[in-house]
């Protein structure tokens, strides 16, 4: 779904990303670690086309959107979903504009159509009482809720996560993980999720979503590793860990020791 | 304070000169563009155009006014104060009008077009709307742009107009001139080269403050800090270039016109 060959990008001087490599596979959810400005929230810019890398080539969708024109690129947009860090919501907008602003730039759709995608995407955020506030009169946890929602409307093949649970409250934080799983095991969606917290990509690791019972459950013992779920870090430009949960528990290289413990 | 080369602070300034020349370039050819946003239109046109008209009234019925009330004094001196109606419409119509309804726009719009798209930008708005598969350049940039050159030309008429009524309540009261006189003579004066001038001035100004104004909320960096210089910056810059573009358009019309 989604591949990168050896790109780097640096700004002002400063590399970032120094020719990194990384695939997300059909389904899979990939968690990308790394400390403050180690690239993470870029490597989302770059895949959804928002950044140019200096070099390399990044496919997106078998598109490679490196030769892609701003143009071009807005057609490929529309199947890709992202959750910004601070939610990006347009602020001027009402809840019900903000989820249903993709539908609205289609074109084509009256208001009475628009109504049915944007109760079930509220619906799927359990934010249906909020469709005529505006996002000041929302909390953080609320705008989060409303920015998954805003992105999955469409229900993009791709969805990408940026930190979704960074200064949220615990209780909040599960329930923005609840909605990620929920989106990955019920509707299959590839994505890439930049987080710091190592504890949420471990829930996403060791949990189902159970459609019956409309919530997440612990994975029985002995199914670990069977969720679409990978953990990829990054230090100092370069990808220093891609694989499984399993894998990561198990690396002898004493940062990623040091991250995880 | 942070010292910068010079090398580096001309490298800066032909980047930043690139980036609003294609700013400015695509703002024109997405008006050929499909989507063309005429709800986004008609709300900016409301926002510049209705929402200046205060400021555009104030400020033009105190200078024709102030104008009257200079220029009295001297005429009087020749005896030639019944050519104060003359005075006040060529001055307003080719001149002021135009200038001072750039400046005050200028001042209320550029600084409001820079906070409004900076606090976009610096909130992620612009990034989601990009994300979203929408262009802000024909989304944002263009409505503005062509709302602003639309209303600035209606607010320059209306401003040379209250700019001869203020002239004339002075005139009239203040000075004894016949009400019937000042505005004879106000109309006799104008050609249409006067008008044409008057006229043609605002379509650039408008078009210097939407564009200025964008690029500078498009190009803010550092959080509200930058949203702040970009304001400060966007008013500065649109005022300066339209003094500047006003001599060299004002001399460009003269010599086509072979002004006497």
């Amino acid at each position: 779904m989604i591949e990168f060959e050896n790109v780097s990008i640096a700004f002002e001087d400063k590399v970032v990303l120094d020719g990194i490599s990384l695939r997300l596979d059909k389904g899979e959810t990939k968690a990308i670690f790394g400390i403050a400005g180690s690239g993470k929230s870029t490597i989302l810019k770059l895949s959804l086309g928002l950044l140019k890398p200096d070099s390399g080539h990044i496919y997106v969708l078998g598109e490679d959107v490196t030769e892609m024109r701003e143009e071009q690129l807005f057609d490929l947009r529309r199947k890709i979903g992202i959750v910004f860090q601070e939610s990006a919501l347009f602020d001027s907008l009402t809840v019900r504009e903000n989820v249903a602003y993709r539908l609205l730039e289609e074109g084509n759709v009256s208001e009475d159509e628009i109504e049915k995608p944007v109760r079930e995407a509220l619906s799927f955020v359990e934010l249906e009482d909020t469709v005529d506030k505006f996002p000041s009169e929302l909390s953080g946890g609320m705008r989060r809720r409303v920015a998954i929602a805003r992105a999955i409307i469409t229900h993009p093949e791709i969805l990408l996560y940026d930190s979704p649970t960074g200064g949220l409250d615990p209780v909040t934080s599960t329930t923005i993980i609840q909605l990620i799983v929920k989106q990955r095991d019920v509707y299959k969606t590839s994505s890439l999720l930049v987080t710091h917290r190592l504890q949420d990509a471990f829930v996403m690791a060791t949990h189902y979503f159970d459609r019956k019972a409309n919530e997440m459950r612990p994975l029985p013992p002995g199914a670990r590793g069977d969720v679409p779920m990978a953990f990829l870090i990054l230090r100092e430009g370069k990808v220093i860990f891609d694989g499984d949960a399993h894998q990561l528990a198990q690396s002898k290289d004493e940062y990623i020791r040091e991250y995880i413990s | 304070m942070e010292l910068i080369s010079p090398t580096e602070f001309a490298k800066e300034t032909v980047q930043s000169v690139q980036d609003y020349s294609l700013l400015a370039g695509r703002s024109v050819a997405n008006l050929f563009r499909q989507p063309r946003y005429f709800a986004d239109m008609i709300q900016q046109a409301d926002l510049i155009g209705f929402g200046s008209l205060p400021i555009i009234v104030l400020t033009g019925l105190s200078i024709g006014a102030e104008l009257a009330l200079n220029s009295a004094n001297t005429l009087e001196r020749f005896g030639s104060l019944s050519l104060i109606g003359q005075l006040v419409s060529v001055g307003m119509v080719r001149e002021l009008g135009p200038i001072i309804t750039g400046l005050m726009v200028a001042g209320r719009n550029a600084s409001g077009m820079a906070s409004e798209l900076g606090s976009m930008v610096v909130t992620e708005q612009i990034d989601a709307m990009r994300a979203l598969g929408t262009d802000p350049l024909k989304k944002l940039v263009a409505p503005r742009v062509v709302s602003t050159t639309f209303m600035l030309f209606f607010l320059t008429i209306i401003s040379d107009l209250l700019g001869l009524f203020g002239g004339s309540i002075v005139s009239v009261f203040l000075f004894g001139l016949n009400w019937h006189q000042y505005w004879n003579t106000a109309y006799q004066a104008l050609v249409f080269q006067d008008v044409f001038m008057g006229l043609v001035k605002p379509l650039f100004f408008g078009f210097i403050i939407s564009t200025v104004g964008c690029y500078y909320g498009m190009t803010a960096r550092g959080g509200t800090q930058g949203v702040g210089r970009a304001t400060t910056q966007a008013v500065v810059a649109s005022s300066v270039l339209i003094l500047i573009v006003d001599l060299f358009v004002t001399k460009f019309l003269m010599a086509v016109f072979a002004y006497r």
